[in-house]
């Protein structure tokens, strides 16, 4: 289904290109020893060489490179063994240099690819066009002083990669898919966080609309986006703010603009003539950067299994719904977590206990798979207590919902509360010989031919055993009563 | 005994045998300083009571026998390197009130060693100039007259002139420079004292306030060749800070010098006979050819096809390059800095106010060559023609063991002349610029003296990393020429 945008002209398409900007995870900065620490006390994090000092220069940091040619591999992308770094010049506050090291023309990865698959299940792969390392600025900060701008410049030199798509996007949704999909690659592969709202992954997002079967028309950049959302959000206001200047007889201007999320609306930013003349030349502090490709065959040799493969292959080795799967490899720890549990057990009825109870309770508790107080041990004990018919379905949500409060272990729970089911068929005899006399309207209803009574007798007497009789013991005997 | 005549070889000996102590040296030194620097200009910050507490601690080391090679040796350091704790200008106002908080790989090494810092060595601002008429702190004095007209204030040459005027004078045993362009061979010329800019990677760049980052060489001033390497074997090595630091051994430069000549095959670049050229300097030109020969050497003819596109090309990669290395002086963060009512007004105030017409000059040079569209006329095609010139470097050095040229198109000349026109003034370096754009080594020895008595200094080219070559050429021609220095012109 295309996602289209009516106007009074009819529908008009949409055409989206991202680039991300991912925080590198790393000890130290792209060029310096400084630490790279989230939510330091500002300007405590800053060497000479990121405070732009006289004389100072940047060192490039190897980690930083083997991150970038990791996450290059693991979208599939071409890695460039000759890369070279280069100067953007433009001054402003929170840039000491005068200029930030990027990689202009020839970046460290090439061209990759990036598979979403959509609410419908359909699946699209989106080029991505090249991946290169720059380092970050610092911040301002004009909230502080009602006369002065204090500058962070704890930032400042932060290894990022530059993730920058080809126009293949066509709704708000693949675009979410993707940066999604985008953000759960380099989580696996350890090379970001892809926390947005701490702004370790941020977005700039060019829009432009058209009618089906043209050419691409002028785009607009959308800068410095910070969730998901608030992507998908930014594209569609931007299109529809294009499609009304084009029926209205107007034209696209080339432009950067931002978003207003309380708005829901973008707002020019800078015009193409204002645009900055970066004046890029290749940095003449540092040489040429030339991989061994020993060596980025011995860094793709380690990487660990991406998500699309771990999703096949929870489908073929654990027979789980592609859904399922899917909502289990969305992040590593949970995948793990999944497999945990699975081990050795009913998979499927692992799978569902993790995306139903155990989702649920982490977001009741407001708990992370990380700090999660069930650990996966934990549940799986759990699952072999209704394995072995020691409690029953019903009685194992309780225990949980125990688990969760209290962090005990099962067996103990049902030992202290007695949770241990009924199996005893004398006793389970006595509790439906008294529901039954209980009841004798319903009894007479049901024998009158009102079937469905069935159940209500199955809970009462369920209800009298306080939960703990064998649900196929329990049937049986009142089968046994009523025929 | 005159302490402030000595070569440094001498006065290491000295020192050793205790013949005089390093405080005696240093205090000598600084006597000098305090006598001429005020007609000199040499120095824009004197570090008396440090250099006197560093001599004390050479003495004390001397006594325990524990003392490094260059232990209380008396240098002067150009205003372009870092000093901890000492102010560092680059002769500029905009880092007038500029107080590094750590020290430049080449001076740590030398105070490392044992050297003895006088003080900060004036310079033209950020290094751009070859009078060092642009300092914020006022012109240097040459220590040299003409015979003729000695009322002429000459210039010491640029951008290292206070620390060529320094040792000529007898102001320091020996200096830091830098060699852009020709910052320390020219002055090294202009004021009749040895100096040699090594291969580009020999001695790191980092913590040297940076001009032009593929074309600065830090290096060393004397009053003789040997001293030169000795100095040069201290300030060299490879540095983890630098990335363009070459990890190679240090060769022994001082036992280099004593190599001789014989065999070896001297190159005269044929483009370097430039129209024009004063006849003293064509004659000492083909003397120095003529010592080497005599010396068994065999003189070559060789082609340096695109040297006439050297200085060109250099006026637009180091303009380049500085338009971006110098953005970073915006008063934000160090430095002098003008209020503003708003970050830009900052800036423009800052800038304007700070830098002189000489930096804003290469300012302008360099961001419009790299601005888009001109990039690729200006920036691109400057640097193929840097491949060029390496290249031409590479192919003579197939066939010659290095290469002899004059220095400058000229003696020094007087303070004032050719600053109105910046393209004359920039002719200066239309020899020594090549060796930068190739990044080989480079030497300028005085040779001899012009018919108005002003020094005049031959270069010598060699391969990269092949400084020995460059020196035990360079010691042929001290030795056969016999120069006096000043001291000995004076006398």
């Amino acid at each position: 289904m295309t996602y289209t945008i009516e106007g009074t002209t009819g529908p008009w398409e949409i055409v989206v290109g991202l680039e991300v900007h991912a925080q590198v995870i790393s000890q130290s900065k792209l060029f310096s020893g400084a630490a790279t620490d989230f939510g330091a006390a500002p300007n405590t994090q800053v060497s000479f060489v990121d405070a732009a000092m006289p004389g100072m220069l940047p060192v490039l940091n190897a980690e930083c490179v083997a991150q970038a040619v990791r996450t290059g591999l693991g979208l599939n992308a071409q890695i460039n063994l000759h890369s070279r770094f280069d100067r953007k010049n433009y001054f402003y506050a929170d840039l000491p240099q005068g200029y930030q090291i990027s990689q202009f023309e020839f970046p460290i990865v090439g061209k990759g690819q990036v598979d979403i698959e959509l609410a419908d299940g359909s699946l699209r792969t989106i080029g991505v066009t090249r991946l290169h390392l720059e380092q970050d600025a610092g911040k301002s900060l004009h909230d502080q002083d009602p006369q002065r701008s204090f500058i962070d410049l704890n930032r400042s030199g932060v290894a990022l990669m530059e993730i920058v798509s080809e126009p293949d996007i066509r709704s708000p949704e693949e675009a979410g898919a993707y940066l999604r999909k985008l953000r759960t690659v380099l989580r696996y592969l350890g090379t970001c966080d892809g926390n947005m709202d701490e702004g370790s992954m941020r977005a700039d997002v060019n829009v432009s609309v058209r009618k089906h079967g043209e050419d691409f028309r002028t785009r607009c950049e959308v800068k410095n986006v910070n969730s998901v959302r608030f992507v998908m959000l930014a594209i569609e206001a931007e299109a529809k703010r294009q499609v009304q200047i084009y029926e209205d007889g107007g034209s696209i201007v080339q432009e950067t603009r931002l978003f207003d999320p309380a708005r829901n609306h973008t707002r020019s930013m800078r015009s193409k003539e204002d645009a900055h003349d970066y004046r890029y030349f290749p940095d003449p502090d540092l040489l040429p950067l030339e991989l061994d490709a020993h060596w980025v065959e011995s860094l793709k040799a380690s990487l660990p299994e991406l998500p699309d493969a771990k999703r096949a292959r929870f489908i073929s080795q654990y027979g789980l719904p592609a859904y399922d799967a899917g909502v289990l490899v969305a992040e590593q720890a949970t995948a793990a977590f999944f497999e945990t549990v699975a081990r050795g057990r009913d998979a499927r009825l692992a799978a569902n206990w993790i995306t139903g109870d155990f989702f649920a309770a982490l977001n009741r508790t407001g708990r992370s798979i990380e700090t999660t107080p069930v650990p996966a041990e934990a549940l799986g004990a759990l699952l072999d207590l209704m394995a072995d018919a020691t409690i029953n379905g019903r009685i194992a949500k309780d225990v949980f919902e125990i688990m969760v409060d209290t962090g005990e272990a099962p067996g103990a729970i049902v030992d202290r509360l007695g949770l241990r089911q009924v199996t005893d068929t004398g006793a389970i005899d006595a509790a439906v010989d008294a529901v039954l006399a209980a009841n004798p309207d319903k009894l007479a209803e049901y024998r009158g031919g009102k079937e469905k009574l069935f159940g209500f007798f199955v809970g009462q007497v369920m209800k009298a055993m306080a939960g703990k009789g064998n649900p196929a013991l329990v049937n049986e005997a009142i089968k046994r009563r009523l025929t | 005994m005159n302490l402030c005549n000595l070569t440094i070889a001498a006065a290491q000996k000295s020192l050793r045998a205790r013949a005089f102590s390093a405080r005696e040296l240093t205090s000598a030194h600084i006597d000098a300083v305090t006598r001429l620097n005020p007609s000199l200009n040499a120095f824009i910050t004197v570090t008396e009571g440090a250099a006197l507490a560093q001599a004390d601690a050479a003495d004390a080391a001397l006594a325990a026998g524990q003392a490094g090679p260059l232990a209380g040796i008396p240098l002067a350091i150009k205003d372009l390197f870092c000093t901890k704790g000492v102010r560092t200008t680059a002769a500029s106002r905009i880092l007038d009130n500029f107080v590094p908080p750590y020290e430049s790989t080449v001076t740590e090494k030398l105070l490392a060693d044992g050297a003895v810092f006088l003080g900060k060595t004036n310079l033209d601002e950020f290094a751009m100039g070859s009078s060092n008429m642009t300092s914020a702190f006022g012109p240097v004095v040459n220590p040299w007259r003409r015979r003729d007209d000695p009322g002429a204030v000459l210039v010491p040459g640029g951008s290292s002139g206070g620390s060529a005027a320094a040792v000529a004078a007898g102001m320091a045993m020996g200096a830091t420079g830098t060699d852009t362009g020709g910052s320390i061979r020219q002055p090294a010329a202009f004021c009749g004292v040895a100096g040699i800019k090594p291969t580009y990677g020999r001695c790191s760049r980092w913590g040297v306030v940076a001009f032009a980052s593929s074309l600065d060489h830090p290096g060393p001033f004397a009053r003789t060749v040997e001293d030169c390497a000795i100095l040069l074997g201290s300030m060299s090595g490879f540095d983890a800070r630098d990335s363009t630091s070459v990890d190679r051994p240090v060769p022994d430069f001082a036992t280099a010098c004593r190599r001789g000549v014989r065999g070896l095959r001297i190159g005269v670049p044929r483009e370097y006979r430039a129209d024009g050229m004063p006849p003293a300097i064509e004659a000492l030109w083909q003397q120095g050819l003529g010592w080497l020969r005599d010396a068994g050497a065999e003189i070559v003819d060789v082609s340096l096809p695109h040297t006439k596109y050297g200085l060109a090309t250099y006026y637009i990669v180091a303009p380049a390059e500085a338009s971006s290395n110098l953005a970073r002086y915006d008063g934000v963060r160090f430095g002098h800095r003008e209020p503003g009512h708003d970050l830009n007004d900052l800036y423009e105030r800052t800038r304007a106010a700070g830098f002189g017409e000489e930096v804003k000059r290469r300012i302008l040079i360099g961001t419009y060559v790299l601005s888009a569209g001109y990039y690729d006329a200006y920036y691109l095609r400057a640097q193929k023609i840097r491949t060029l010139i390496l290249r031409d470097f590479t192919e003579a050095f197939a066939h010659v063991d290095a290469l002899l040229t004059p220095t400058a198109p000229s003696a020094a000349f007087a303070q004032g002349e050719k600053m109105d026109d910046p393209v004359a003034m920039y002719l200066n370096d239309v020899f020594t610029v090549p060796a930068n754009m190739a990044g080989v080594p480079a030497m300028s020895v005085p040779a001899g003296l012009d018919a108005s008595g002003l020094p005049l200094g031959l270069q010598v080219i060699g391969r990269p990393f092949d400084e020995e070559t460059v020196f035990a050429v360079s010691q042929l021609i001290e030795d056969a020429a016999g120069f006096r220095g000043l001291a000995g012109a004076a006398a």
